[in-house]
């Protein structure tokens, strides 16, 4: 999933202070999982904005919707019944979502209420961790299903660097040396052979380094 | 400040504060009558919006009373209170509003002189602290100088 | 030969290389590098100098290189993939056989966490072993690493690092054997002071005979107190300093551990010399470049040979 992490709520302020009503738009989809711009979220933010502006006198109106998906233009529609209503949007979905109410409503303004942060899954109860760069390019089936683009501090793709220490990254003991990782599930395939095949400088063309990308299915595409 | 009674509202778990404060009852301890007591069957059931909402609504102080740390009865309902009443604690703080309204408080049912006493202390506490500044506003009064 | 580098005709000549570095200065001046450079005059074979270590800006190896160059020595231009893309370290390799220098070592550097501008973006284009290959090809095939032909091209002599005692353990040959493959042409180590687990690596390393396509330079660096022991053995990721050498350094008065640091590194450079595989050491004298020569001596590694 895309995970991502509410902005502080000093920031969030500032950025509506200008207006009194707003509209504040959670998503269904990810940010729901990782508990960032779920439809609890929206709540929560709602009552603490609401009360943040009552401390300084004012009022502040907040209608509250989760769209199912804020990065489809069909649920994003969904909107056009309010927005006239609203001076401001306030967007709890991860940039993907922001940029689609942008582009949807060209007159409004709309403000990121969280960080986007990564594409990751969930390693344990209330914890999300970094899992795929999206390079465009995937290289899991050579490196027993651990992602050194990813996972690896340095990206590097050859092996562990001089500083792996019991199993760890030398950034932090609380991250994982990918390679480490790497190396005791090709011993656990029997693949150890695997890992003196070099693999060459990686071409970073379909990754975000070619310019933005796009993918267009011919039998689907309109 | 003088003729200030504050509001608070206490999150009290079916299992222990609540019998607690029965048991206060019983015992004849007075406490004061600014707890307005929310029955829930678990601390583990109060969430951080109903934390919230009650201050929104014009609480001047929250506590939730739960179980005794390894005696919730539904496991560990408590452990997550305390860490919803922490999550709360920030929130406060970072739209202005002082943390220490907010509490997460444990005891047995057979405390009832510990809920008689934590009753006292945090309405005493929050009285020092003065109203929520949220609810001066809706009531529209002027701010305590 | 491959190369017209120093370290390639004393390795030819089968006698004992000896390295040594230079940290380029955090600033623009130019007589700091040639200070440093000055005491190494005689007693090496070629000077490291290291690409902005640690992740702090300094001066660029590159320019560093060239002032020591000027000076009749012989650098070894030191590349990280940190800090650049595979466009500017062609470049920089180009400029710096340009300005006759024909050594380098390609390292992945230390991660940018560590340093003074930890909210820059890490490059990582390549890694080393990548980089190797690409000056590599370069040099014998004449190419960019983005195949087009080159007109001149650099003739580097090609080194690279290698950490025995970083995890995991059993892994660290066979990482060896990929530089090796990839083209390396020697290899310098970490600092070694664990003599037991340099020599079970080293030991892999003949077994699997790496140490008659490379090079090995143990790294050497002498200690000047206790407390530097310590640091290095507890804060510094990926070394190994037994509890004997901390002990050591501790069991003499503060004024004779410097002497004390020296007569170890000179009894390591003693053992070591009789490991096979072993083909000289580069000294890393942190900030201590003054001793290198002395240490040189004692060792017996003088007189350098010249060519």
């Amino acid at each position: 999933m895309i995970t991502a992490e509410r902005k502080p709520m000093e920031e969030i302020l500032e950025c509506i202070n200008p207006y009194n009503r707003i509209l504040l738009v959670g998503c269904n989809e990810c940010v729901t999982v990782c508990a960032a711009g779920g439809r609890k979220e929206v709540g929560l933010l709602s009552t603490a904005l609401q009360m943040a502006f009552m401390k300084e006198g004012r009022t502040l109106e907040v209608k509250e919707i989760t769209l199912e998906r804020q990065c489809d233009p069909e649920y994003v529609e969904e909107l056009i019944t309010y927005i006239d209503q609203v001076e401001a949007v306030l967007s709890m979905a991860c940039g993907c979502g922001v940029q689609e109410i942008a582009r949807r409503y060209a007159t409004k303004p709309v403000f990121p209420a969280v960080n986007t942060k990564f594409m990751g899954a969930s390693e344990r109860q209330g914890v999300w961790s970094e899992r795929c760069r999206g390079c465009g390019d995937c290289l899991l089936g050579l490196t027993g299903g651990i992602c050194p683009i990813a996972r690896c501090s340095k990206r590097l793709m050859n092996g562990p660097c001089g500083g792996s220490t019991k199993g760890k990254c030398e950034i932090s003991p609380d991250v994982d040396c990918a390679w480490n990782l790497i190396w005791e599930r090709l011993k656990a395939l029997g693949l150890e052979k695997k890992y003196e095949e070099i693999m060459v400088a990686k071409d970073w063309r379909p990754s975000w380094h070619g310019g933005p990308r796009r993918i267009i299915r011919e039998d689907m595409a309109e | 400040m003088g003729n200030f009674e504050p509001v608070i509202v206490a999150f009290c778990c079916h299992y222990c504060a609540y019998t607690a404060a029965d048991m206060a009852g019983s015992m004849r301890l007075s406490y004061p009558s600014n707890v307005k007591i929310v029955r829930v069957p678990c601390t583990g059931k109060v969430d951080t919006k109903h934390i919230l909402q009650a201050f929104h609504k014009g609480a001047d102080g929250v506590y939730v009373a739960g179980c005794l740390e390894g005696d919730c009865h539904f496991k560990n309902g408590n452990i997550k209170a305390a860490r919803r009443v922490a999550r709360v604690k920030k929130l406060l703080s970072e739209i202005g509003i002082e943390e220490e309204r907010v509490e997460m408080i444990t005891m047995s049912a057979g405390m009832g002189e510990r809920f008689a006493q934590t009753a006292t202390d945090i309405t005493e506490k929050i009285r020092n602290l003065g109203p929520n500044p949220v609810k001066n506003i809706r009531d529209g009064q002027k701010q305590p100088a | 030969m491959k190369t017209d580098s120093v370290v390639e005709k004393v390795l030819k000549s089968g006698q004992l290389v000896v390295t040594s570095e230079c940290g380029p200065p955090r600033g623009a001046n130019p007589d700091k590098v040639r200070e440093k450079a000055e005491m190494l005059r005689g007693y090496v074979d070629g000077v490291n100098v290291t690409d902005n270590q640690t992740a702090m800006v300094r001066m660029s190896s590159l320019s560093a290189c060239i002032i020591i160059k000027q000076m009749g020595m012989d650098p070894i231009l030191q590349m990280v993939c940190r800090d650049r893309n595979r466009l500017a370290m062609q470049s920089e390799v180009l400029g710096a056989y340009a300005h006759g220098i024909n050594t380098m070592l390609c390292l992945s550097g230390d991660h940018i966490h560590f340093g003074d501008h930890p909210m820059a973006t890490n490059v990582y284009d390549l890694d080393s072993v990548q980089a190797i290959q690409m000056v590599k090809k370069m040099r014998d095939e004449g190419k960019f690493q983005g195949g087009a032909d080159i007109d001149t091209p650099p003739k580097m002599f090609i080194g690279a690092a290698a950490n025995p005692f970083a995890d995991p353990f059993e892994l660290r040959v066979a990482r060896l054997a990929k530089k090796v493959k990839a083209g390396v042409d020697f290899i310098q180590t970490q600092c070694i002071y664990n003599m037991e687990k340099f020599e079970t690596w080293m030991k892999g390393v003949c077994e699997r005979g790496l140490h008659k396509q490379v090079a090995i330079l143990p790294g050497i660096t002498p200690m000047k107190t206790v407390g530097m022991a310590k640091y290095m053995k507890n804060r510094v990721p990926g070394m190994d300093v037994p509890d004997e050498i901390v002990k050591r350094m501790g069991g003499v008065p503060k004024e004779q551990q410097a002497e004390e640091g020296m007569k170890i590194a000179v009894e390591q450079i003693q053992r070591l010399r009789e490991v096979e595989g072993v083909a000289g050491f580069h000294i890393m004298a942190i900030e201590w470049e003054q001793k290198v020569p002395e240490l040189v001596e004692r060792a017996g590694l003088l007189p350098r040979p010249k060519f």
